[in-house]
């Protein structure tokens, strides 16, 4: 899972300063810049609101960008209507024809392209093998079960073979298995084909699994567009250290900068090294962000980062113990510690010395919250 | 209950099953029956729930009604006045042609004294002779004066006597008519309400062209109703949609004024439209302000079917909408994109995707307005004239002018299975499509 490297001129999907209001009022879209290279799956994540489907919307043609332009294959897209963008699109309702049988809603976007009628059924075979669906041609979408369905919905934006296709939250409504089966079928799908696949979803895991780049959006702004290993390992501030996996945060003042390794003191007087990401200079304030798996209980000696803190909380989950501490005053400190013979009984209310590598500790811009 | 219980429970169960014999609950009990017993309580509720709203519809409609209905076969006008005769006439073979014999006759006369004598309420020979006189017009003066009489012949022949007091007594075809009525029940009202009557021979024929007037009225009030249903689909389809797709704030209020029309009495939304329409009227004034026609060619578009059919279009209109919004309302716009994201053009995906999810609101808003359309009575009375009238309305003449229930009776009866068999046909045609789009 290599970054492709976005070249301007070359990429498939461009958004350029686009910015979106639906009232006139607020930006739910805010000068956003997007380039997606051909073949590429990426994925928009983020909280609820934050304008993912807006993007898509737009993209797909059915809400008008307020500023900028949309590139589609170096095409200007802004005034071409939808049906003409020949984009596939998975709605997170599916929006499979009720009226319709499950053939034919595969065959409607064949129909409507005037193929013919034997063609028309031969390509509706071929897909609804793809999907492993064969037997169900003649139920309508109501007599499928949920992920049945989503399995039409992806086949119909299918079928026609774009270039493009769209997905909203399309396993939103399953429960868990089904929703990594599907995930696994749709990956699979998207590399046998190689169409580009514009993703949006709210679970993180669902994104980090499936995606060649995640786009991080909040509040109508990308956050951070990478892969899921630097999304993880390189956060480039302090929502996104916090939105992707889990997180322990340290708020403290910057106090002096040395090759790229910031000394951070706590409020209660602890020094700390880091290293630096998103912090300007000196006297800055700065919001620390680490992994609990990168926390090391009873550390050896010469630790660049050693500090002790009480154990509050401990919660047994077999092959590792999640103990929650109070650190400098934070006490929603998270610790993952291996089960190990080696490792001492752990008890509430102990104090215990715990420390980090100076690299696996980031600093990043402030935040209060 | 302990393991092995349940064990060989589960076996004998299934055994059951593989032996393809009904299927046999926990304890033993055939599964069916268990199944009714558990669900037995349950329906008991369910219809005691309901009694209430039951009792209530026999008593105050199908019980009307059924009597309503029942009125237009049966009419005692000639029993009730001249019991005696009404039996003594059934032994009359009207078929040798010859009148009926002395002994009816002196039956008759006495009859006829003896009614205007007692001069009971609604059972005079006035009602009698009107009776008659539905079937054979012009008789019903030939009744009252020689009952006036009667009670002065005293004795036989009784025939000449009659005779002598009014000739037009001698008269076969009077007497076979007599015979007919003097039965309770009559088809004669049904006839006449389909323009067709006796013939003097008594065979079954379609009455005089001149007098054909209901059959024409009848199928005059479906072309209308259809044509208003038509008027009322091709507007209330585009407001409906624009309802269902506004935002709710907006939406309502539009809705409100969709509503407006039931907020008003119907009278005063008639008159409303009597104002507007007449030659006088405010449309006409506009048409000739604007020059569209000249102030001696003022159109007439009230007091005929013109002024019916805006009028009713617009007083049927809401139950067209409803129907259609509440539908549109449950279809949400992912459908439409999802047929255009597969390429289809807004008149494609409306035509494949849309429309055909609205038909179970067409269907019902069709069937409301023209069922209600058939029905209806106030408004082409008002501004109707003589062209656009209804049946109802001649339905209410007979009940209310004319007093003949009897055939009004016959015309609602005709008129409700007309309805009937148009449901029947709309369930047939509609609920057939309806399987088909699930
Ligand atoms: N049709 C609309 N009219 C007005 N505001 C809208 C409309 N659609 C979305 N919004 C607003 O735009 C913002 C972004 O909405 P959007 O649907 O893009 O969010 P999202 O990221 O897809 O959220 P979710 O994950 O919940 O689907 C929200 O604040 C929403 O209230
Ligand atoms: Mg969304």
């Amino acid at each position: 899972m290599a970054e492709k490297k976005s070249a301007t001129d070359s990429s498939y999907v461009r958004f350029e300063n686009v910015q979106k209001s639906y009232d006139g009022e607020v930006l739910v879209v805010k000068d956003l810049n997007l380039d997606i290279q051909k073949g590429e799956f990426v994925t928009m994540l983020g909280p609820s609101g934050s304008g993912k489907s807006t993007c898509l919307m737009m993209l797909a043609g059915f809400e008008p960008a307020t500023h900028g332009e949309i590139f589609l294959d170096d095409r200007p897209i802004n005034t071409v209507p939808p049906h003409k963008r020949g984009i596939g699109m998975v709605f997170q309702n599916y929006a499979l024809f009720p009226h319709m049988t499950v053939a034919e809603n595969l065959a409607f976007p064949l129909e409507v392209r005037g193929m013919s009628r034997s063609d028309q059924e031969d390509r509706v075979k071929q897909i609804l093998d793809m999907v492993e669906l064969s037997q169900m041609a003649d139920r309508r979408p109501a007599q499928l079960s949920g992920g049945q369905q989503q399995r039409v919905a992806v086949a119909r934006s299918l079928v026609f073979e774009p270039d493009l296709v769209l997905m909203d939250e399309p396993l939103g409504a399953l429960d868990k298995q089904l929703r990594e089966q599907m995930q696994y079928e749709i990956k699979h799908i998207h590399e046998n084909l190689g169409v580009t696949v514009v993703y949006v979803t709210h679970d993180q895991t669902e994104a980090l699994t499936m995606s060649d780049r995640v786009a991080v959006f909040e509040d109508g702004v990308i956050q951070q567009l990478s892969t899921a290993e630097s999304l993880y390992e390189d956060p480039q501030n302090s929502f996104v250290a916090q939105f992707i996996g889990e997180n322990n945060k340290l708020n403290g003042t910057v106090e002096k900068i040395t090759k790229g390794i910031c000394q951070v003191r706590l409020p209660d007087g602890t020094l700390l090294h880091s290293q630096q990401v998103n912090v300007d200079g000196v006297g800055d304030k700065t919001t620390m962000s680490l992994r609990p798996e990168r926390i090391e209980l009873d550390p050896p000696k010469g630790t660049k980062n050693i500090i002790t803190g009480r154990i509050e909380e401990l919660i047994y989950l077999g092959d590792h113990i999640r103990v929650r501490m109070n650190v400098a005053g934070n006490d929603e400190f998270i610790v993952k510690v291996r089960n190990r013979a080696d490792k001492r009984p752990l008890k509430e209310g102990q104090e215990a010395k715990i420390g980090w590598l100076a690299e696996d500790c980031k600093a990043l811009d402030y935040t209060s919250q | 209950m302990s393991d092995t219980a349940i064990n060989t429970m589960g076996n004998k169960a299934q055994n059951a099953a593989v032996n393809n014999g009904p299927l046999i609950a926990a304890d033993g009990t055939p599964l069916k029956q268990k199944l009714a017993k558990t669900t037995r309580a349950m329906k008991t509720r369910a219809f005691l729930l309901t009694m209430p709203l039951v009792l209530f519809i026999i008593i105050s409609f199908v019980i009307p009604i059924g009597q309503m209905l029942h009125r237009g076969f049966y009419n005692p006008a000639v029993s009730n006045v001249m019991p005696s005769f009404s039996v003594a006439i059934k032994d009359w073979d009207e078929t040798t042609g010859e009148l009926p014999s002395e002994e009816i006759f002196e039956i008759f006369v006495k009859d006829l004294a003896l009614a205007k004598k007692n001069r009971e309420v609604g059972k005079t020979v006035g009602n009698m002779a009107t009776r008659i006189n539905y079937e054979l017009p012009g008789s019903r003066s030939l009744f009252t004066k020689s009952a006036r009489k009667a009670g002065k012949i005293t004795e036989g022949p009784y025939k000449e006597a009659l005779f002598a007091l009014d000739k037009k007594w001698d008269n076969h075809n009077l007497w076979r008519t007599l015979k007919r009525a003097s039965n309770d029940y009559t088809i004669s009202f049904f006839l006449a309400a389909l323009d067709m009557k006796y013939d003097e021979a008594g065979n079954i024929t379609r009455a005089d062209e001149l007098y054909r007037i209901y059959v024409p009225i009848l199928m005059k009030t479906l072309l209308l109703s259809a044509l208003i249903t038509l008027l009322c689909f091709l507007i209330a389809y585009p407001v409906a949609y624009l309802l269902s797709t506004l935002p709710l704030a907006t939406s309502n209020l539009l809705m409100i004024l969709v509503l407006l029309p039931f907020w008003t009495s119907l009278l005063v939304r008639t008159s409303a439209w009597i104002a507007m329409l007449q030659q006088q009227g405010i449309i006409n004034n506009i048409f000739v302000f604007l020059g569209l026609i000249g102030d001696e060619s003022r159109i007439q578009m009230i007091y005929n079917q013109t002024g019916t059919v805006i009028s009713m279009v617009h007083i049927l209109l809401p139950f067209m909408i409803l129907p259609l919004y509440s539908v549109m309302k449950t279809i949400p716009p992912s459908y439409m994109r999802a047929a255009k994201s597969m390429g289809a053009t807004n008149t494609y995906a409306f035509r494949r995707v849309y429309f055909p999810q609205t038909i179970p609101g067409i269907a019902a808003g069709t069937l409301l307005v023209f069922i209600l359309a058939i029905g209806y009575y106030i408004t082409p009375a008002l501004v109707g004239g003589s062209d656009g009238l209804f049946i109802s309305n001649l339905i209410a003449d007979h009940i209310k002018k004319t007093l003949n229930w009897s055939l009004g009776s016959a015309l609602a009866a005709i008129l409700l299975v007309v309805v009937m068999v148009f449901y029947w046909m709309y369930n047939r045609l509609v609920g057939v499509d309806k399987l088909k789009f699930g």
